[in-house]
């Protein structure tokens, strides 16, 4: 589904990106982890379409999206969360996901008509929120949230746009432990149905959830493969896991 | 829009219709024309809203449509057509190609640039108005005649303000609904997160490059009348503190809502008004009283009457 | 149109220029460092020529009047940060340009209620009033001249403090990073006010310099802030090479474009033409090498930001 080539992004003498070499199967949910200032955020932002690679190839479903931006990505069901929490403030839940709705659904170069009271737009976004588990709070002004619930609102945006593909940075970030369980069984479903490349620090989440793990050090991957032999593998555990893990 | 908006506006609208019989009652012709040129710039106000209070993009150069239009009422005026409709017309498309040429190259930019690319592209129409020598160069031109329209004589002072009137409603209105659309919407997203509508697939660039010819075109309707309103047609119509005047009216107003830039254009020009009249040096009260208001009035006058528009 | 003609025009361009660079350097500096967009940077310039004019008068002496512009427009700048403008500093860029307006009436209308509205006339220093013959065979104003070697040696000061001093460093941390240079520790407060000072005199000195040349008059300070604007867009914001790359190249292309335009074009059109023409086309030429210059660097020649 994804694949990525000699990935290189440098900013002056800072080599974040190393030459990475990265395959997401279909229906795979792959997760990435290492230290901080590994370079996964940027890693991210390559895939994502928001940082320019200095060299490499990005193919997703077959086709070359190197040179594509953000939006031509989404378009093509390339979905992205954000580490820090990026979301429309002044505007309710149920319209936050009914945006991201809008932006699947052809051009929006119509003058007329009240978008905010669409049926074709709020249901769908309401059926989303309510997966998610935030139906009941759909029309709170999403700067009043509470900041996990900004985080469920963060997947629900992704998932409204139809995505093949979901790139989840840190999705528990800033969770509490008994919202982040709630968002690992919720993700827990979406691995049925989604590809997901999930960026995350919380091991817990990570072993459950991944079927496949790469390990990201000094913008390398340093080792890929299945979470046992992850688990097991010396270097990884020296630069990253900790012997006891 | 909610009830208690909806009876603010259909107040203020009756208010504005009973003005003129009122005034011609005391004997005040003087107010009529005031308000009638107030109605006129809340136009040009309107449409800067659209572009800088919806869709955060700090235009300082919107007075070059109101140039455009006055000048598109004169010139043909000068060549000798009178058509009315005509006038209006040529004054919006005029402004829409003007915005679309400005637009391509300025929207590409963000933040510090964007403004002073803007303010500089409008001094370039200023210097070029200044410079055709033909067309009354520095000292501008007088129209011949007064535009042609069928439905009103805008010869006559009453008739001229109820056509003020109306076309600022329709200004309004169909703001209104442009902004409540999907298009305004993407403009609205893009101005309250631009790297989270990106992330869901809007691409804010061609919203915002038809966002800014529309604010154009109406901006150039608005010129087109306010050429006729005061008779007499000059660059500094085009000035870049014209400009900062109608960045005032739509700030003072409150960004992002329906009536802030009528209220702001009201409040402005009829503080203006008052101020000239006290004391010839009334900007040296004007430009403190313009920075407290900045400093301390953050949202405006219409948040103060109610919370903004979600 | 003469070699001697277009050398002369070229001298005078460079005059511009450096004009165009007294005022970018500061303005560049301010929207770098503190992110803060001065409208009334125009203002600074007047005050200057407005200083320098009124008490070379009152004194008899162009040097007390120097000194009483450059000072007296420091102040002037320092004050205005200090009461009104560093609370200002967190907020947008809308809010920034609207509040600077209003400080442009208020200098605007403060000036005119002091000397008039009416053009102020200012005279070159006596020991600063012949000419100079160029090797070219024709004389040129010594006045202009002075402004090219002061122009120099205000950017040679200006390249040192910037490159050379610890002050200077802090300028340039500060333009390329505002908050890591805080989170250091160091008195912002102080830098910005220091900065912002600077930038004014700077201003004010190209405004006193201008007096003789340029009309001294309510709203002059507008005239030339737009054009600086150009040069800081095709330099870059917060770098001071890019103010003086920008600057010469704005200041020559404008000149020559006012000179040599017209009489160009009447080569290829009829004279009438060319008469609207030549002076429409030169007055619009800067902006449309701006608009060049855009297409292929956003950012400008030499932005101090990074990526």
């Amino acid at each position: 589904m994804l694949e990525v080539r000699s990935l290189v992004k440098t900013f002056g003498a800072l080599r974040a990106t190393d030459g990475i070499d990265l395959d997401v199967r279909e229906g795979e949910t792959h997760a990435i982890i290492g230290p901080n200032g590994a370079g996964k955020t940027t890693f991210i932002g390559q895939l994502a379409g928001n940082l320019r690679p200095d060299s490499g190839r990005i193919t997703f479903a077959g086709e070359d999206v190197t040179g594509l931006g953000a939006p031509q990505r989404a378009r093509r069901g390339l979905a992205r969360s954000f580490q820090i929490t990026s979301i429309y403030p002044e505007f309710s839940a149920l319209h936050n996901v009914a945006l991201a709705v809008q932006a699947q659904s052809g051009h929006s170069f119509r003058f007329w008509s009240a978008a905010l009271k669409e049926s074709s737009l709020l249901d769908p976004a309401q059926k989303i929120l309510d997966e998610v588990g935030l139906g009941s709070r759909s029309r709170v002004l999403a700067a009043n949230l509470s900041h996990g619930e900004q985080r469920q609102l963060e997947v629900a945006m992704a998932l409204a746009t139809r995505p093949r593909l979901l790139l989840l940075d840190e999705p528990m970030a800033g969770m509490g432990i008994e919202e982040s369980q709630r968002m690992i069984g919720f993700l827990g479903t979406l691995k049925q149905r989604h590809t997901i490349v999930l960026v995350e620090h919380d091991m817990d989440a990570v072993f459950k959830l991944a079927d496949r793990i790469s390990v990201l050090v000094y913008g390398r991957l340093i080792a890929s493969g299945e979470p046992e032999a992850i688990r097991a593998n010396p270097e990884v555990r020296a630069a990253y896991l900790g012997e006891d893990a | 829009m909610t009830k208690g908006r909806l009876i603010g506006w259909i107040a203020g609208v009756l208010i504005l219709i009973a003005l003129p019989p009122i005034l011609q009652a005391f004997n005040q012709p003087f107010y009529i024309d005031l308000v009638r040129r107030i109605m006129i710039l809340a136009i040009a106000a309107v449409s800067l809203n659209l572009i800088l209070g919806y869709g955060g993009m700090v235009s300082f150069g919107h007075a070059a449509y109101i140039g455009i239009g006055a000048y598109a009422v004169g010139i043909l005026g000068f060549y000798g057509f009178f058509n009315g409709w005509l006038h209006l017309l040529v004054a919006m498309v005029a402004s829409a190609i003007v915005a679309l040429a400005i637009g391509a190259v300025s929207i590409r930019t963000s933040g510090i640039y964007f403004i002073m690319i803007t303010l500089a592209f409008t001094q370039m129409l200023y210097y070029l108005g200044i410079s055709v020598a033909e067309y009354g160069g520095d000292d501008g031109m007088r129209l011949k005649r007064r535009s042609q329209l069928g439905i009103a004589d805008l010869n006559d002072p009453i008739q001229f303000y109820y056509l003020a009137l109306v076309v600022m409603l329709i200004a309004v209105y169909l703001t209104y609904r442009i902004v409540n659309s999907r298009f305004g919407l993407v403009l609205r997203a893009s101005k309250s997160n631009e790297a989270r509508s990106r992330a869901i697939g809007f691409s804010p660039y061609p919203y915002r490059l038809v966002a800014f010819v529309i604010a154009g075109a109406m901006c150039g309707l608005a010129g087109a009348l306010y050429g006729n309103h005061t008779n007499y047609i000059t660059p500094s119509l085009m000035s870049w503190q014209q400009s900062g005047d109608i960045m005032f009216m739509v700030i003072l107003g409150g960004m992002a809502s329906t009536a802030g830039p009528v209220l702001g254009t009201f409040a402005l020009l009829l503080l203006e008004s008052f101020l000239a009249g006290w004391t010839e040096h009334w900007q040296v009260i004007l430009g403190p009283l313009l920075i407290l208001s900045v400093i301390f009035f953050r949202r405006g006058l219409a948040g103060i009457f109610y919370k903004p528009d979600a | 149109m003469t070699f001697a003609l277009v050398f002369e025009q070229l001298l005078n361009g460079l005059q511009y220029g450096v004009m165009l660079f007294l005022m970018a350097a500061g303005l560049t500096l301010v929207l770098g460092i503190m992110n803060f967009v001065n409208l009334a940077h125009g203002s600074f310039y007047m005050v200057g020529a407005y200083l320098t004019v009124a008490a070379t008068r009152w004194s008899g002496s162009y040097l007390i009047g120097l000194a009483a512009g450059i000072l007296g427009t420091l102040l002037v700048g320092i004050l205005s940060e200090v009461i009104a403008l560093r609370k200002l500093y967190e907020r947008d860029h809308l809010d920034q340009v609207l509040a600077t307006f209003g400080l442009i009436l208020f200098f605007n209308e403060l000036v005119a209620i002091i000397w008039g509205r009416a053009a102020l006339f200012a005279s070159p220093p006596s020991w600063l009033s012949g000419h100079i013959n160029l090797f070219t065979g024709s004389r040129y104003p010594m006045f202009r001249m002075a402004i090219l070697g002061v122009g120099l040696v205000v950017a040679l000061g200006l390249w040192y403090v910037v490159t050379r001093t610890r002050l200077g460093m802090l300028i340039r941390a500060g333009a390329t990073n505002r908050t890591m240079v805080a989170a250091l520790g160091v008195n912002i407060r102080l830098l910005y006010t220091i900065v912002f000072g600077v930038g004014a005199a700077l201003a004010g000195f190209a405004g006193l310099l201008a007096g003789p040349i340029y009309n001294v008059q309510p709203g002059m300070g507008e005239l030339i802030l737009i054009q600086v604007f150009v040069v800081i867009v095709i330099g870059g914001i917060g770098s001071v090479r890019g103010a003086l790359v920008g600057a010469v190249i704005v200041g020559i292309v404008d000149t020559l474009g006012r000179a040599f335009l017209k009489p160009l074009m009447a080569t290829i059109m009829s004279a009438p033409a060319a008469e609207n023409a030549g002076p429409a086309l030169a007055s619009m030429l800067i902006y449309l090498l701006m608009a060049a210059v855009l297409a292929f660097r956003p950012q400008g020649l030499f932005p101090a930001r990074g990526t």
